[in-house]
């Protein structure tokens, strides 16, 4: 056979050779997590690595990992504006860094940078305000003028010719992108690995309580008994949470993403605009990634409607002049669960061994790490950990929101 | 070496096209794809694969061609489109594709343009099922869309020499496609693939205009239109794809799909090689063989891989001198590049390997019929045992299946099904059917059936290819479901077999089998992997159509707007519109510019271009009562003639716009928003209205664009004013600060309101539209004696904020209070209930740290501070994460105070007046002194003039 | 894109509308004797449901008046239309 070389990125890393089984669940566990997305893998992962809790059943009604932690965009960042925000996201950044080693697993955590582009002059302001916070945060965050966009990522129309110029952008280096496959798959052959059973096609529909405190899970394959239940459902959230009468402050809403084909490299790192509306990056093997906001309505239907996928286009090509000819190849949508803040809820609830982890809206699979060691803690030693603190129920009544909406450019 | 067939194919002969492959000159016909132009030369290796490098060839003859993807090179370059996809034209440049495609680094001088389009009928596919139903829809009076991907109607009819009543099936189609075109209401698209199905039959697709014009393609027409059609109805008649079969080294050029090469041959008159070895699960490959043996192929051998070939097939092959090998399948092949060879065993037993010596394998494993809209629609599919694939499972209401999409591979029940569909869903639309349209009789020798299911002969897995896009093998899949993996969205994930351009059209059902058969499960429990939109690729500049570069977000400007232009203002974006930001003269920057308004502008009479401000009129009885509940102050009190200022907070008690509001009779207030809320406030009133409060009295309109405003300020404005209002008396005494008055201005019916957003005597001047640009020079020309200086939105910032007003967004930012804002004394104490007014009282807002307005003066006065900078409580940093007290919300250098100056939200800042905090500048302290926000004119005597 | 019936001009694209949440959430009648915890209610809280959801539209781009509508959250189908004021329809998703 000839053998021509082989285009940059076109390979990815070898999956392991095994998983994880497919276990029939036992009648009881110590913990229940109930969603295995991201987060609920990841809870599991680091209740059993960091406090040795392995009784431990992840519970899917579909396949493992295959809702929003199978269709997100992958940004990774922790340039958030409030010190809340960015205790929690910087942990979890951190914990990126060592996660590949941690996991045994080829992750594909890509440290290429993110742009936050400014557009007008409040943008400007909000942007080096956020910049200046990150920093004495101990954040990486550089405010960066339009030459140096250009430099950073060369294919960005800087031309102040355009609808809306770009004045100029933030720019966290340590930011970036991974596979959200890999890491998914990471955490549960790890936890797998553990003793965690990951339990699929087993959908919780009740919730079993008892003098305040949860008992048990119903289930599609039966009754299980729980020391204690900790919901990682993101847009089912609101849905489960019903079922123990616990309303929430959420919106399910249908997010859409797109890829185009396979590209040579012409994006260098991550670009994302509030203004008009886009964000894009290139993954490893070539393909652009892009998305834009939510759809309006709520949803649970995994899908969105089409004007929004052509309005994120006519934004692209403002941006990026270059993508005309790309093609795109595939859409689809997850289920969000947005929070009046933008920001997440974890914590306890009034219902005892009962735990919360939602919110995350739009920007949840940055967070994976860092909400799944906190988390893992909040459920070991029922209290929260210090960075989950600030995230509570309560908030909504006092008043003490941490609203990321006004400086934190597009929430992803 | 030609292997162009004497006659036939729906080419233009007595033309010549050039073109160029892989640096190569090659020639081909009016109607040729890259792909048939190319094997019309012998050329098969088109690229090599992404991963392991392996030359690629042509696969099938349509879109569903999982290999041949090329780069075009001109006369305008794009990426990643299969072969078989591109008509040929006259210049065309291409280049074989490595799996990964290059963007262009030149713009895009192409149009782009979509079209709505509403229907009672769409039908999708116009092969003999297609065409049916759109006729028999079309003559029950229907308004009918019959969309097909194909530069030309008749579908599969385009790869077969079959006659349907006698006659050569393109004149039937021909026949039906002119009766369609002659009735009104009725809609035929070439080249427009439907490729997405939405939700209440949204449906849309993508037409290629110029594409195949190469170079002649006209600059004024858009290249791709993308149609969005509504339709009541839709009947799919989106045909099927052959699959293959995956064996050992299958993927070499030469190997192609069985039907695909008849497709080449009829549509094309292209011979795929010179010997050729079948190696089928079904009766279909025979027509192919048959074909290709009468126009000249040596068909080396037939490996029917069915125990027994049907005895009418049998017969034919022996007629001809074909060989058929009943229960065998190829088990390798060999070749340099392309196939020269393929070793053939039984399927069952251990018969030693035969080679046989060919150029070409035609394979054909099957038919999946093309569910990809179905699905996209909402369709629940159904796994066909007997055909191997999933295939509609349930009727929808307003989307019907017809033709070989269904399964159906039998000609004459395709076209009655397309019949029957095109009469439902007329009738559903609510038409009568018209004539009865005779279904054509054809006289097809191969009647197709479904045969053996097989998706892989057993061999060396690692070289057995399913996707061959994305080099993955059947070890790949095996190494999946040894993995643990159950779920095939899961298996499609670990090997990346379905992600590639053609969305794995041929490689998706193998995969499905092989794990079916490796976890012991039927297929008809396994869930397929979902089909998302779109069904081919889409350029991104097509989706975007128009909506790019000036048409992107409409620019809105001022009936002023030339004048600014004309007199050099450089212009910020706010919102939608363009405001004059400042007027630089000759040799200035931003700062020098700025500070030489603000002067003149205090010193004597500036102006400004107000007219983007949001103008509301609202109106009713209850106006007073309405306006009471919005803003946090009282309204309904305001007397006639007179003006306040308001602020309006959201249900959680966050300022979310300001302005002035004026009563202009017993019923009637105008408001004013900021200019970027306009639109919001007028929704959030109207919202409030309908929902909460219908039984109020009140109706809201937007004025915004009715008006010129232009406030003019500064000490000088009452004579410049007088001089071009000569009826109004502008003394202090009759016309009060916060009244207004209806007079004229350079001859025009004005309203001019005394307010002020800098502290000086100012006056805000509305005209009609019209008028604005006619007063606006009246007034240049009245103040001229006093040097009267136009100025921008950064002028009036600094002006204001010497006076410590805040700007909705920048002071605030969805967590600023009016108490925060220092506005305690906008906030009534008196209304029982007011939008917000229940937030205040929560924990959080009686807190006595939260963070307030306050003026921050950097204790080096020419030190400006940058806006955005936090402030902290020492001057030397700790480690972070380092405690913050706040922002600087805005700073300017200012002429009035000869120094820098800042606005801040600063952590218990009302508490801290007189302290010094520090701000970090890159890599300084600077230390700043707390003043209240109001830093210019504390006692406001400067209002009066 | 979905088709919305606006009950006033009939089927009109979806981008001509803006979506409202939850309906039938009254603003409350005296705000100042409710608790904190009350008042987040109404400020915060709406119900999420998977399937039929009462909901507002505004025709923003159309007549500009706002409606009601029962959407399953599932399909995205909207099961029925309504004025102001009329009272939520029986629907079966
Ligand atoms: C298009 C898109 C783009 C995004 N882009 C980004 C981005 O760039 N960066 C970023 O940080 N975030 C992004 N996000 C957000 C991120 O994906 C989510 O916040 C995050 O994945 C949520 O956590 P999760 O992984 O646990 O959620 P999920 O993967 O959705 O996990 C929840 C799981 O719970 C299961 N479940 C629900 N109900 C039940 C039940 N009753 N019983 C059993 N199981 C149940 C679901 O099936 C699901 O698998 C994006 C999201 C989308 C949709
Ligand atoms: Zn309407």
């Amino acid at each position: 056979m000839t053998s021509s070389a082989q285009p940059p990125g076109a390979h990815l890393p070898e999956h392991p050779d095994f998983l994880w089984d497919d276990p029939e669940p036992k009648s009881s566990y110590d913990v229940v997590v109930v969603g295995g997305g991201g987060h609920g893998l990841a809870t599991a992962y680091y209740l059993a690595k960091v406090h040795d809790i392995t009784n431990v059943a992840v519970l899917e009604k579909g396949w493992l990992a295959g809702g929003n932690m199978a269709r997100n965009t992958t940004i990774i960042r922790s340039n958030y504006l409030w010190d809340e925000s960015s205790g929690i996201y910087e942990h979890s950044l951190k914990l990126w860094e060592g996660l590949e080693e941690d996991l045994g697993y080829p992750i594909l955590f890509d440290q290429r940078g993110v742009l936050n582009l400014a557009h007008s002059l409040q943008d400007v302001r909000d942007s080096v305000r956020r910049v200046n916070a990150n920093r004495l945060n101990g954040i990486d965050a550089e405010w960066v003028d339009p030459d140096g966009v250009k430099e950073i990522c060369p294919i960005v129309n800087t031309s102040p010719d355009v609808r809306y110029p770009v004045l100029g952008a933030t720019y966290q280096p340590r930011a970036g992108i991974a596979k959200h496959d890999y890491v998914a798959w990471g955490y549960a052959r790890a936890a797998h690995a553990m003793g965690v059973d990951l339990i699929q096609s087993c959908e919780v529909t009740g919730l079993e309580t008892s003098q305040g405190r949860i008992t048990a899970v119903e289930t599609s394959r039966g009754r299980i008994a729980a020391g204690k239940v900790a919901l990682c459902a993101a847009g089912h959230s609101s849905v489960l949470a019903k079922m123990v009468g616990l309303s929430l402050p959420l919106a399910s809403h249908p997010l859409q993403a797109l890829v185009s084909e396979l590209l040579e490299p012409v994006h260098p790192t991550v670009v994302m605009s509030n203004a008009v509306h886009v964000y894009v990056s290139q993954a490893h093997k070539g393909e652009l990634v892009m998305g834009a906001g939510i759809d309006s309505y709520n949803g649970y239907g995994q899908r969105g409607s089409f004007h929004i996928i052509e309005q994120q286009m006519s934004a692209a090509l403002e941006l990026f002049p270059v993508f005309a000819r790309a093609h795109l190849l595939r859409t689809w949508a997850g289920i969000v669960d947005v929070s009046p803040d933008a920001s997440p809820i974890v914590g306890l609830t009034p219902v005892g061994g009962l735990y919360l982890n939602c919110g995350w809206g739009t920007g949840g699979f940055k967070a994976t790490p860092g909400v799944g060691d906190c988390f893992a803690h909040t459920i070991a030693h029922d209290k929260p950990h210090p960075f989950n603190e600030p995230f509570t129920l309560e908030r909504f009544t006092t008043g003490a929101l941490v609203d990321e909406h006004g400086a934190a450019a597009v929430a992803h | 070496m030609t292997l162009r067939t004497p006659t036939g194919g729906s080419i233009d002969r007595n033309t010549l096209l050039h073109f160029t492959f892989n640096g190569r000159p090659y020639t081909g016909h009016p109607g040729d794809t890259l792909a048939s132009a190319l094997l019309a030369h012998g050329v098969h290796e088109i690229g090599s694969s992404v991963k392991l490098g392996r030359p690629r060839g042509i696969v099938a003859a349509g879109s569903e061609d999982p290999t041949s993807l090329v780069q075009v090179e001109a006369p305008f370059s794009e990426p990643m489109l299969p072969a078989t996809t591109v008509e040929l034209y006259d210049g065309l440049v291409a280049r074989g594709l490595a799996g990964q495609g290059r963007l262009s680094a030149e713009p895009d001088p192409a149009r782009y343009d979509a079209k709505h389009e509403h229907c009672d009928v769409l039908v999708v596919g116009a092969g003999p099922a297609g065409l049916m139903a759109a006729l028999t829809a079309a003559r029950s009076g229907a308004r009918v869309v019959l969309v097909d991907e194909q530069n030309q109607a008749g579908g599969a009819l385009l790869g077969v020499d079959e006659y349907l009543d006698d006659r050569p099936s393109a004149e039937w189609v021909a026949d039906v496609v002119a009766e369609l075109r002659s009735t009104p209401g009725v809609l035929v698209l070439e080249r427009t693939t439907a490729f997405g199905m939405y939700q209440d039959g949204f449906v849309l697709a993508l037409q290629k205009r110029t594409d195949h014009l190469g170079f002649a393609a006209p600059a004024s027409v858009a290249r791709q239109r993308v149609w969005r059609i509504r339709t009541k109805q839709t009947v799919l008649a989106t045909g099927a794809h052959e699959r293959p079969v995956a064996f050992t080294d299958n993927d070499r050029p030469g190997i192609m799909l069985a039907s695909s090469a008849r497709t080449f041959l009829h549509r094309y008159g292209v011979l795929p090689g010179s010997r050729a070895v079948v190696f089928t699960t079904n009766d279909s490959a025979y027509c192919a063989a048959i074909d290709l043996a009468e126009s000249g192929v040596d068909i080396a051998l037939i490996a029917d891989a069915r125990p027994e070939t049907p005895a009418r097939l049998a017969t034919e092959c022996a007629a001809r001198g074909i060989e058929v090998r009943a229960g065998h399948v190829v088990v390798g092949t060999q070749g340099d590049g392309r196939v020269s060879g393929v070793r053939i065993a039984p399927l069952a037993g251990t018969s030693p390997d035969v080679t046989v010596a060919c150029d070409t394998v035609l394979v054909s494993g099957g038919w999946n019929p093309v569910v990809s809209l179905f699905s996209q629609a909402r369709g629940k599919l159904r796994y066909d045992a007997e055909l191997g694939a999933f295939v509609p499972g349930e009727e929808l209401p307003t989307v019907r299946v017809a033709g070989s999409a269904t399964g159906e591979l039998d000609l004459g029940a395709c076209a009655r099904q397309g019949r029957d569909a095109g009469a439902q869903a007329a009738a559903a639309a609510g038409f009568t059917p018209g004539g009865q349209v005779p279904l054509p009789v054809s006289d097809s020798r191969c009647t197709a059936r479904s045969g053996l299911v097989l998706w892989r002969v057993p061999g060396d897995d690692d070289a057995s290819f399913v996707d061959l896009q994305r080099d993955s093998t059947v070890a790949d899949v095996l190494r999946a479901t040894g993995a643990g993996l159950r779920s095939l969205e899961h298996v499609k994930r670990y090997t990346t077999i379905g992600t590639a351009h053609d969305q794995g059209k041929t490689s998706g059902m193998i995969a499905a089998g092989i794990v079916a058969e490796e976890l012991g499960v039927e297929l008809a429990e396994q869930r397929p992997t979902t089909f998302r939109p779109p069904f081919t690729s889409v350029s991104f500049a097509a989706l975007a159509g128009r909506d790019r570069g000036e048409l992107h977000d409409p620019v809105r400007v001022t009936s002023i707007h030339p004048w600014h232009v004309a007199h050099g203002a450089l212009f910020e974006d706010v919102g939608q519109w363009k405001r004059p930001w400042y007027y630089p003269q000759e040799g200035e920057d931003l700062h020098t510019a700025v500070l030489r308004e603000c002067k003149a502008t205090r010193e004597s009479v500036g102006m400004m271009d107000g007219s983007t401000l949001g103008k509301i009129d609202v109106q009713g009885r209850d106006a007073g009562k309405f306006l009471d509940m919005l803003y946090t102050n009282m309204m309904g009190t305001l007397k006639v003639g007179r003006i306040r200022y308001g602020v309006m907070c959201g249900v959680d008690g966050m300022v979310i716009d300001d302005g002035t509001v004026i009563r202009i009779g017993e019923e009637r207030y105008l408001v004013t928003t900021t200019t970027g809320n306009a639109a919001k406030i007028l929704d959030w009133m109207e919202e409030w209205l309908q929902t909460e409060w219908p039984h109020l009295d009140v109706h809201c309109t937007s004025v915004t664009e009715h008006w010129a405003t232009i406030p003019l300020v500064g000490p000088r404005s009452r004579d410049v004013l007088a001089a071009v209002a000569p009826s109004l008396d502008v003394s202090n005494e009759a016309f009060e600060f916060m009244t207004w008055r209806d007079t004229e201005v350079a001859g025009v019916p004005a309203r001019v309101c005394r307010i002020s957003f800098s502290g000086e005597l100012a006056y805000e001047i509305n005209v009609t539209a019209w008028h604005g640009i006619a007063v606006w020079e009246a007034l240049m020309a009245a103040g001229e004696q006093y040097g009267i200086t136009p100025y921008g939105t950064e002028t009036m910032h600094v002006l204001r904020a010497e006076k410590g007003y805040p700007i909705i967004g920048q002071e605030t930012d969805a967590t600023v209070t009016p108490q925060d804002l220092g506005m305690s004394w906008a906030v009534s104490k008196k209304k029982p209930d007011f939008i917000g007014k229940r937030s205040f009282a929560r924990a959080e807002n009686n807190r006595s740290d939260r963070k307030q307005l306050v003026g921050l003066l950097p204790v080096d006065p020419a030190v400006l501070l940058p806006e955005g900078s936090q402030i902290v409580e020492t001057d030397r940093l700790p480690e972070p994460p380092v405690r913050m007290l706040g922002h600087v919300t805005s700073s300017y250098p200012s002429a009035a105070l000869g120094r820098t100056f800042a606005l801040a939200l600063l952590r218990s800042g009302h508490e801290r007046i007189g302290e010094t905090l520090y701000v970090p500048v890159e890599d300084s302290l600077v230390p700043v002194t707390v003043t209240e926000s109001v830093l210019y004119d504390k006692e406001g005597a400067r209002r009066d003039g | 894109m979905q088709l919305i019936p606006c009950p006033w001009c009939g089927p009109r694209e979806e981008a001509e509308f803006h979506y409202g949440g939850q309906a039938h959430v009254a603003y409350p009648g005296d705000p100042s004797a409710l608790t904190d915890e009350e008042w987040a209610r109404y400020v915060f809280f709406r119900e999420n449901p998977s399937g039929p959801f009462a909901e507002r539209w505004s025709h923003n781009a159309g007549c500009r008046r706002w409606f009601n509508a029962v959407r399953d959250t599932r399909t995205h189908d909207l099961l029925a239309v309504y004025r102001v004021g009329e009272p939520m329809p029986e629907v079966t998703a």
